[in-house]
């Protein structure tokens, strides 16, 4: 095992992925001379040269477009968005070229690549560049969704998402590219559609992803200075979706809570909620109560963003609901 | 060009005509659904372009998209069938008229979205730059989608880049109903190549000699140079944008006028002048081009509709990068394969009772 940050676990899985297949090749803007606007790809344009590690310009539809047509003829590109945010100008490319044209041509074709970048709120950014939009993509069929919270599944799922044949829509967190965290050194993979349990517990389960792991992960620690051990299970996928996991430890539990980064109407978090009543509904003794942000714009202020954002006292609040405490 | 070479040229415009003559008639009873787009009036643009295209070159269009389809040579019959929404369909019933795709030939065709697959067309350009091929890709769009920002952004990597990509606006006038001096600022179309430095020209789209000769140039251009070019082709549609729409936007004398530019009658001249083809011998062909399209239809009425379980299929390729019991839950998994569909082949269609000869 080695100690190392998120950005140098997807970095590692880039690059062990493009020295591993040719065909695979990344694009984005400032990836390649200017390193990286986050330096996930420090390093790469030195290693595999300007065609594989292509700075585009600012212009998202292109880097999406340019990345679907590759993978139409058989590439697998990884597609860098700067942030996620600026996905919206590349919607079209992904929602109606890489998500749907396997299904338009009777299964003619496929489009595996990967849309990769930071996404989630970040410090102060504002409204535009401080969003969460994994339930957009997460409501399309057609594409994979995946959105790690430590740097071993970061890793491990991102090697998957490019060797997968699929359009993979691989969301990371600004926050958590300085977390650390142990990472095998030898070969592996983490495979797509797979839960995982980060804290086990009895009395009440948390399903959160990337970094609302975080929320729950110290929602927990409080939590548990009062002797109520929370049980965090991170989906890692969100399509498809690992339900079963969910299930039994609800089923385990008899109580749920949902955390995430978005906002709260029609969020992924009411998808979760929807499958767990149906499915657990004899085990619940409580309703699920989700964690979410505000339905406002990201603001500015500090001391907004921190009312706006999920928090540890939230899960805490929301937990002590579903214990009737 | 030889004798051969220019009668399958005028067959395969012929072919287009008449196949969507029939299409507009069958769309009327009902038997084609949603929108029904035709080319007609554009045949030359199609058929000249697939007549200099390698077996191994890319290409992707609009949504009127029946003419690049037959001009390549995929068999009108799973053409008919997709229209008709049978599983015989090229796409197994779930394209339809807008998406027409066969990906042995090349054809990675039918975009609804206008201008979306401009991006598309960059994309596989850039593959075929990263693996050293001599392949190109030809881009096919309407003058509507000159003015989607999707336009802007794909010039200006294809030529930032160097990508083997023909770029062909079929300017025939019309976005929908909106005429091009209602739509862009500058009427030649053409000189937009000039913001990104692309080579640039325009040429009359209602002869096919004139097309091959212009889309040859810029073809080789992309093959030998690894350069794209803008090439506006102007041509003209018959019929409304769709099926329904009646063509108020424009005067019965336009269309009429248009009409005595018609490219498939002008190339019969250049078949009566330059290779002593007979007005019987392209009366033979149309009845053995009429046939076709009737085989066609008769092959789409007897193709199965669908059954209910495909809905779930061609979502997802199966993967070992999925774990599987997650997979097993989700109906679109479930039913998702490794492989990619490659269209059936159909055996060569009956003899006809009356087998027309045009040769010699």
């Amino acid at each position: 095992m080695a100690l190392i940050t998120m950005r140098e676990a997807i970095n590692q899985a880039m690059r062990e992925e493009m020295r591993r297949d040719p065909s695979v090749f990344l694009l984005g803007e400032e990836v390649g001379q200017y390193q990286g606007a986050y330096k996930i790809t420090q390093g790469m344009v030195q290693e595999f040269g300007e065609w594989r590690v292509r700075d585009t310009p600012i212009a998202e539809e292109a880097i999406a477009g340019v990345a679907v047509g590759a993978a139409f003829v058989g590439m697998r590109p990884i597609a860098e968005m700067m942030t996620f945010n600026f996905s919206m100008l590349a919607l079209d490319q992904i929602v109606n070229h890489a998500a749907k044209y396997r299904y338009m041509s009777g299964g003619q074709i496929r489009c595996p690549m990967v849309m990769r970048g930071p996404s989630g709120a970040a410090a102060q950014v504002a409204a535009q560049h401080s969003q969460a939009f994994e339930s957009w993509f997460a409501h399309v069929p057609g594409l994979v969704v995946v959105m790690p919270s430590t740097p071993k599944d970061a890793k491990g799922l991102l090697k998957s998402s490019i060797r997968d044949d699929n359009p993979v829509i691989f969301m990371e967190n600004e926050v958590l590219y300085n977390l650390k965290g142990e990472v095998p050194e030898e070969e592996f993979t983490i495979p797509l559609g797979l839960a995982d349990v980060k804290r086990a517990g009895k009395d009440v389960t948390i399903v959160a992803w990337s970094r609302s792991v975080q929320y729950a992960l110290q929602a927990a620690e409080l939590l548990a200075k009062d002797g109520v051990e929370a049980e965090v299970v991170d989906p890692r996928t969100l399509r498809p979706l690992d339900e079963d996991l969910v299930f039994d430890s609800v089923r385990k539990t008899n109580r749920c809570v949902v955390v995430e980064e978005g906002w709260r109407y029609a969020g992924f978090g009411a998808e979760i909620a929807d499958r767990v009543q149906r499915e657990c509904f004899d085990s619940l003794d409580a309703p699920v109560i989700r964690v979410t942000a505000a339905d406002v714009p990201m603001p500015y202020s500090k001391m907004l963003e921190k009312a706006y954002l999920p928090q540890p006292e939230k899960v805490v609040e929301a937990v002590h609901k579903v214990l009737y405490r | 060009m030889t004798r051969d070479e220019a009668l399958a040229r005028y067959r395969a415009m012929l072919l287009i005509r008449r196949f969507e003559e029939r299409c507009a008639q069958i769309y009327v009873e009902g038997r084609i659904g949603g929108f029904l787009h035709l080319y007609i009036g554009q045949e030359a643009v199609a058929v000249g372009a697939m007549s200099l295209l390698r077996p191994d070159d890319y290409f992707v269009t609009s949504y009127r998209d029946h003419g690049y389809a037959l001009a390549r040579g995929t068999d009108p019959r799973p053409l008919m069938a997709e229209l008709c929404g049978k599983v015989g369909g090229i796409s197994r019933g779930k394209g339809g008229s807008m998406h027409f795709y066969d990906v042995p030939n090349g054809n990675f065709g039918g975009d609804g979205i206008v201008g979306g697959h401009l991006p598309v067309a960059a994309g596989m350009g850039y593959a075929i730059r990263l693996r050293g091929t001599e392949q190109v890709v030809l881009c096919f769009f309407g003058d509507g989608a000159v003015n989607e920002g999707a336009f802007h952004e794909a010039l200006n990597v294809s030529a930032l880049w160097g990508l083997p990509v023909v770029y062909i606006i079929e300017n025939n006038r019309y976005g929908m109903g909106t005429s091009l001096d209602r739509a862009s600022s500058v009427r030649d179309l053409y000189q937009r190549g000039s913001a990104y430095g692309m080579p640039r020209r325009d040429v009359d789209g209602m002869d096919l000699l004139t097309v091959r000769e212009a889309l040859g140039e810029a073809i080789d251009r992309a093959r030998k140079e690894k350069q794209p070019t803008l090439v506006e082709v102007e041509t003209y549609r018959y019929r409304g944008h769709s099926m329904s729409d009646p063509g108020k936007y424009r005067s019965k004398e336009e269309v009429e006028e248009m009409m005595r530019h018609d490219p498939i009658l002008r190339f019969a001249k250049v078949l009566a002048e330059r290779h002593q083809v007979e007005p019987a011998d392209l009366e033979a062909l149309d009845k053995d081009v009429i046939a076709q399209v009737a085989d066609a239809v008769r092959f789409a009425d007897q193709s199965p509709w669908p059954a209910p379980e495909t809905l779930y299929e061609d979502v997802y390729v199966r993967s070992p990068y999925i774990h599987h019991k997650t997979a097993d839950k989700d109906p679109a998994w479930r039913a998702s394969v490794k492989d990619d569909r490659v269209p059936e082949r159909f055996p060569e269609r009956a003899p006809l009772a009356a087998p027309a000869k045009v040769e010699g």
